[in-house]
């Protein structure tokens, strides 16, 4: 638990190193912040309800989906995948901790410097411009934090699956950019799942990917409540847990067929 | 300039060749990218899914500005998008060899790669395009026509010059870069959409600072026979080649004076 800790630490420190970044992601994610928020109120012209968000809960959407963008690491990363290709994946096979784990710790320390840094200032941007709706209710602002801790973990087990592919491909790229495709657009980035046709909805929920998005939104302006709360919850856990144990086994056989140019 | 053009042209269809020799890799690629960017398109057709207008342009409508922008966007990329390795070579200092070549500092970083995966893109958009201009409600005439193509050669001109002019500041800032997407990737995706559904600050900033409003939206509105939200002039709608001349005159005082910015990392 220590040791998890100080890795945390180290993701947190890592990220805070380089505050021009924060700057400039900030920057950018308040220019699609308006861009969304204009293109989604321009819907509600003439109606005030579209899949059981008022424009309200649209523009907190848009803002809440800006400000988690960095936390839930949407764009993803190839580091795992870099050090298995240039062969520095060995050095973390005679390390005590398992990178799974390593990972985690670090990327939740890194997750923590976001939601703080990145999310709160287009959060309060866009507070500033339009009318958002926020919960009451200080438990649901438990929940919804908790969601969010829990999109961290689904996202990292997530982009750490394709990162593996890099055992097996030798231009793991490819793999990447269409996995990152697909999670921005299932995950409700572009546009929420809400608003999908419900053929759409249907398949994007057998999918781990609104768990990193949509969920944690639905929580925050009280479209998921009472005992949906715990079932959404719940879902998380349950594709964090199945792409956990996916990592563990592909990393597995991945190690087991490595082979590594020495000298 | 005819001697640049030529070695550019030899260094991308090397490229080109390189890539050819994993001939199942490089179709994939492509496939790939071509089938992942209609995700981009899906949301438009999510939001119309819902509603049978938006700012008063209809899916059809809505398509056509897509795909002009994404268009002219995808071939900004295909052309300038080596752009984004800059602050590698910045930061590893290798922009000192850029500098002692006997060429121009632009056109180096341009032609250092070329990705031809990206021609997906431009044939997705292209695909959106080809939609649009068949199912839009418009008698087609000489002049529409050419606005077609007036719209899509003079936006890449406009969005390569904003890219130049925004890349500038990882001269100053090498963790800046991110920033840079606040006006590229962002000016392409607000361009998807009609300006009439943005306040108006928004909309006098794209007409005047960074004028991506002259990429699809403007041209769009005369094709379509749209009144202007702004008031504008209907003259407006043939400016796309001369706004994309200023831009491209301001983006390379930009970079020049970037250039004259740019200290070595040293060692």
């Amino acid at each position: 638990m220590r040791l998890d800790w100080e890795l945390a630490v180290r993701g947190y420190r890592r990220y805070a190193a380089y505050p021009a970044a924060t700057w400039a992601g900030i920057l950018t994610n308040s220019v699609f912040g308006f861009i969304q928020a204009y293109v989604l109120l321009a819907m509600y012209d003439g109606r005030d309800d579209i899949g059981g968000y008022d424009a309200a809960d649209a523009l907190t959407y848009v803002w809440l989906a800006q400000a988690m963008l960095a936390a839930v690491n949407v764009f993803g990363w190839s580091d795992f995948a870099e050090r298995i290709r240039r062969g520095d994946v060995a050095t973390d096979l005679i390390r005590p901790v398992h990178p799974l784990r390593a990972g985690l710790a670090f990327d939740y320390g890194r997750a923590l410097y976001h939601i703080i840094f990145r999310g709160l200032p287009p959060m309060v941007v866009g507070a500033i411009v339009f009318d958002l709706t926020a919960p009451g209710n200080p438990l649901v602002w438990a929940v919804f934090f908790v969601s969010i801790a829990l999109a961290v973990s689904v996202s990292f087990a997530f982009h750490f699956l394709y990162n593996l592919s890099a055992f097996w491909l030798l231009d793991y790229r490819g793999v990447m950019r269409i996995a990152i495709a697909v999670l921005a657009f299932f995950s409700g980035l572009y546009i929420p799942v809400r608003f999908f046709p419900d053929w759409l909805q249907t398949l994007a929920y057998l999918t781990p990917f609104p768990s990193m998005i949509q969920i944690p939104i639905d929580v925050f302006v009280g479209y998921t409540t009472g005992v949906e709360l715990v079932v959404a919850l719940a879902t998380q856990v349950g594709w964090a847990a199945l792409l956990f144990t996916a990592c563990y086994a592909a990393f597995l056989r991945g190690t087991r067929k490595l082979v590594v140019q020495g000298g | 300039m005819a001697e640049s053009l030529a070695l550019y042209v030899r260094l991308v269809s090397a490229r080109v060749r390189s890539q050819w020799q994993y001939r199942a890799s490089f179709a994939l690629d492509i496939l790939g990218v071509f089938l992942v960017t209609f995700l981009d398109f899906l949301a438009i057709l999510v939001i119309f899914h819902n509603v049978p207008q938006l700012g008063g342009w209809t899916v059809e409508e809505v398509a056509l500005l897509y795909g002009i922008s994404g268009v002219a966007f995808s071939l900004t990329q295909l052309a300038v998008g080596q752009l984004d390795l800059l602050h590698q070579l910045i930061r590893d200092g290798n922009f000192d060899l850029v500098l002692i070549r006997p060429r121009g500092s632009l056109f180096q970083v341009i032609a250092s790669d070329f990705r031809p995966r990206q021609v997906g893109r431009v044939l997705q958009a292209a695909t959106v395009l080809v939609y649009a201009l068949v199912s839009v409600d418009v008698a087609w005439t000489a002049g529409r026509v050419a606005m077609v193509v007036v719209a899509v050669v003079g936006g890449a001109a406009i969005f390569a010059a904003v890219w130049v002019a925004a890349i500038c500041i990882v001269f100053w800032t090498v963790e800046g870069r991110e920033s840079v997407s606040s006006v590229t990737d962002a000016g392409s995706f607000l361009s998807q959409y009609p300006i009439d559904v943005y306040a108006a600050w928004l909309q006098r900033l794209v007409t005047v600072l960074v004028p991506v409003a002259f990429v699809a939206y403007f041209p769009a509105s005369y094709i379509l026979d749209k009144p202007d939200p702004l008031g504008a002039p209907s003259w407006v709608s043939f400016a796309s080649p001369a706004v994309a001349l200023v831009a491209a005159l301001v983006a390379g005082y930009v970079w020049r004076f970037a250039v004259r910015h740019y200290r070595s990392a040293g060692g």
